[in-house]
């Protein structure tokens, strides 16, 4: 096959700017953010702001991409070799692997503000429309006439969250009686007729196939659910106690290394704390750190809840919780094997 | 008893380069891959293994993929014998539409199929809303993961049987009936043992299928553990986990089984095919 001159000589120069890109002879930076799959639509408008921003500090121009997908598929991913810059998952158990695998320096959750999460979020329930079943608080999730949706907690990270808060609320109420906690989840995964593997395929169960009286679900999915089906046809119910979702964010130092990307993407994720930025979680229906950059009728959605966080005493951190909760023959495998 | 030969004569030359090439061929793309899972298992000691192997969860996903997997399968034998016959012995308008929507399974992505056989088998589906009201559900039971495995499985029967049902020799039928032979009989003693062997070429493609099958069936499971908890699911379970070797060691055993399965199907191919003669 011939190759025109001029095809060849454009060929040349993008290698040459190729080469080059690393030395700033070439002004793009380029950087990706593997992501799990309900923050779709917060980073969307959030590159953008951010590629603004970019451009105004450095003059240079940015290109963001983000991955979406399974909060602990997507660590699998960049442990097998995807060179993200940074991640920002579901929940800490999904980081730690990628600290066990070097990827990511120990005391990543303090590099950044806050645990090193710039938005957060809690468990809600989403019932039908004029809550027909009356559900108020999780111990109606385990009356006989209830049927509750929430995906698999082995393979979903929100399903975890989900877990978590029904395991924190039945402690509070008996005062830390973990035999009671067992029983009460127990019986609400015997009201679970599906488990879905993650959490858009329990919310399809429960909207589309119209299985269920309640689907546990984070605050945020649940306003997204929402906005998109129409109000009219679900409403929000949000427990008087549940649990603080840290969805946290971390650099994948390995990889910025070897790319040279290390500076912008510890702006990227430092921006995310910006006056700017935080109203743009709160308009993604994320709880946002610093609640007063919000806008007030982003704001008026969210209401004051007890949240237990899982670093409380009960929980012990995400390592130990993995461990006695998620893992192979835990408390959650326990549940389906009578004794 | 023919005498065994490595190599015969052939008037097309090149044994040499095509044998080393499918042997090369073959280590790369099948083997190599399925020993690194059989070698991936001997990161766990033989305690870990059995309590893997044995636990109750384990057994229960293992039957219940293996045997819907045959009912399926075999439920597709007589289906895609059915529309075999209706593909190659009658011409009516539509037939060559008819003949293509058979390989529409092949061709669906299965997650796509397990949504849609979902929509429409879920209580308040189509089909699944006719049922509800006996207290029959559909999706989400083991009858749900069923019809996924007979959808994906239906062409291999069809593909199989219908090039060797289109070459049956129609005189063959005649001389057994002027030989006095009733229907029954022209189909039990001359059809049958004719086709045998594409029958159980069909089945077992189609079992092999549907014990790995897991973009479909998910959907359509529930997912309920020890009811409806598939054998695939089970090692997605450890990989989550970052369990690789127990992963493996559940694939391996799977692999195992579904090994032996085929491996005596196709014996009784071979033993059929020396009873009722070549086909």
């Amino acid at each position: 096959m011939l190759y025109s001159r001029r095809t060849m000589l454009f060929t040349a120069a993008l290698a040459a700017s190729v080469q080059f890109a690393g030395l700033g002879f070439a002004y793009t930076q380029e950087l990706t953010n593997v992501s799990y799959d309900p923050t779709r639509e917060l980073y969307r408008q959030y590159n953008d702001l951010f590629v603004k921003h970019w451009k105004e500090k450095t003059g240079e121009t940015a290109k963001v991409t983000a991955t979406h997908g399974g909060s602990g598929s997507q660590a699998r991913t960049v442990v097998d070799g995807l060179p993200a810059d940074v991640v920002s998952l579901a929940l800490a158990s999904d980081i730690l692997p990628l600290e066990a695998a070097g990827l990511i320096e120990a005391g990543w959750q303090q590099e950044f503000p806050d645990n090193s999460t710039p938005y957060v979020s809690t468990i809600v329930f989403l019932v039908r429309s004029g809550n027909p079943k009356g559900i108020k608080d999780w111990d109606d999730l385990i009356r006989d006439d209830i049927q509750v949706i929430t995906p698999n907690p082995k393979t979903s990270g929100g399903a975890r969250w989900n877990y978590l808060a029904a395991w924190a609320y039945e402690l509070d109420r008996t005062g830390g009686d973990e035999e009671a906690a067992k029983e009460f989840l127990t019986k609400l995964y015997q009201n679970v007729p599906v488990l879905d593997s993650g959490a858009r395929g329990s919310t399809n169960t429960f909207v589309q196939r119209g299985l269920g009286d309640v689907l546990l679900a984070w605050e945020n999915e649940a306003f997204l659910a929402l906005e998109e089906l129409g109000p009219g046809k679900f409403d929000i119910i949000v427990p008087p106690l549940s649990i603080l979702a840290e969805p946290p964010v971390a650099i994948v130092d390995k990889n910025v290394d070897a790319r040279g990307t290390r500076e912008i993407a510890t702006e990227y994720l430092n921006y995310l704390y910006s006056p700017e930025a935080q109203k743009v979680i709160a308009a993604n229906y994320y709880r946002p750190r610093h609640m007063e950059y919000a806008d007030p009728e982003d704001k008026a959605r969210f209401p004051e809840v007890k949240m237990v966080t899982i670093d409380d005493e009960i929980f012990g951190g995400w390592a130990k919780a993995q461990k006695v909760h998620f893992a192979d023959g835990g408390l959650f495998d326990q549940i389906y094997s009578p004794n | 008893m023919k005498r065994v030969a490595f190599r015969q004569p052939s008037v097309i030359p090149g044994f040499r380069l095509t044998f080393s090439f499918t042997i090369f061929y073959l280590f790369i793309i099948v083997l190599i891959p399925i020993a690194g899972l059989y070698f991936r298992t001997f990161d766990l000691d033989w305690n870990s293994f059995v309590s893997i192997v044995t636990g109750p969860r384990f057994i229960a996903a293992l039957r219940l993929s293996f045997v819907t997997s045959a009912v399926a399968a075999l439920f597709n034998v007589v289906i895609g014998l059915l529309i075999a016959w209706v593909l190659v012995r009658y011409e009516f308008p539509g037939r060559k539409v008819m003949d293509a929507i058979i390989d529409l399974p092949f061709a669906l992505p299965t997650a796509v199929a397990g949504i849609a056989l979902t929509a429409i088998y879920a209580p308040n589906g189509i089909i699944g809303s006719l049922f509800d009201p006996f207290g029959i559900r559909i999706a989400y039971t083991s009858l749900g993961i069923w019809i996924a495995l007979v959808f994906i499985g239906l062409p291999f029967v069809v593909r199989s049987v219908q090039p060797v049902l289109q070459d049956f020799n129609r005189e063959i039928e005649e001389a057994a009936a002027t030989l006095g032979a009733r229907r029954i009989q022209t189909i039990t003693r001359v059809m049958l043992p004719t086709l045998l062997p594409s029958i159980l070429t069909g089945f077992a493609m189609a079992f092999a299928r549907a014990v790995g099958e897991y973009g479909s069936v998910i959907f359509i499971a529930g997912n309920i553990p020890r009811q409806t908890e598939i054998l695939p699911l089970l090692i997605v379970f450890r990989l989550e986990e970052f369990n690789y070797p127990a992963a493996a060691a559940i694939a391996a055993v799977m692999l195992t089984v579904s090994f032996l399965i085929l491996l005596a199907i196709n014996l009784i191919q071979v033993w059929s095919q020396r009873r009722f003669g070549l086909v």
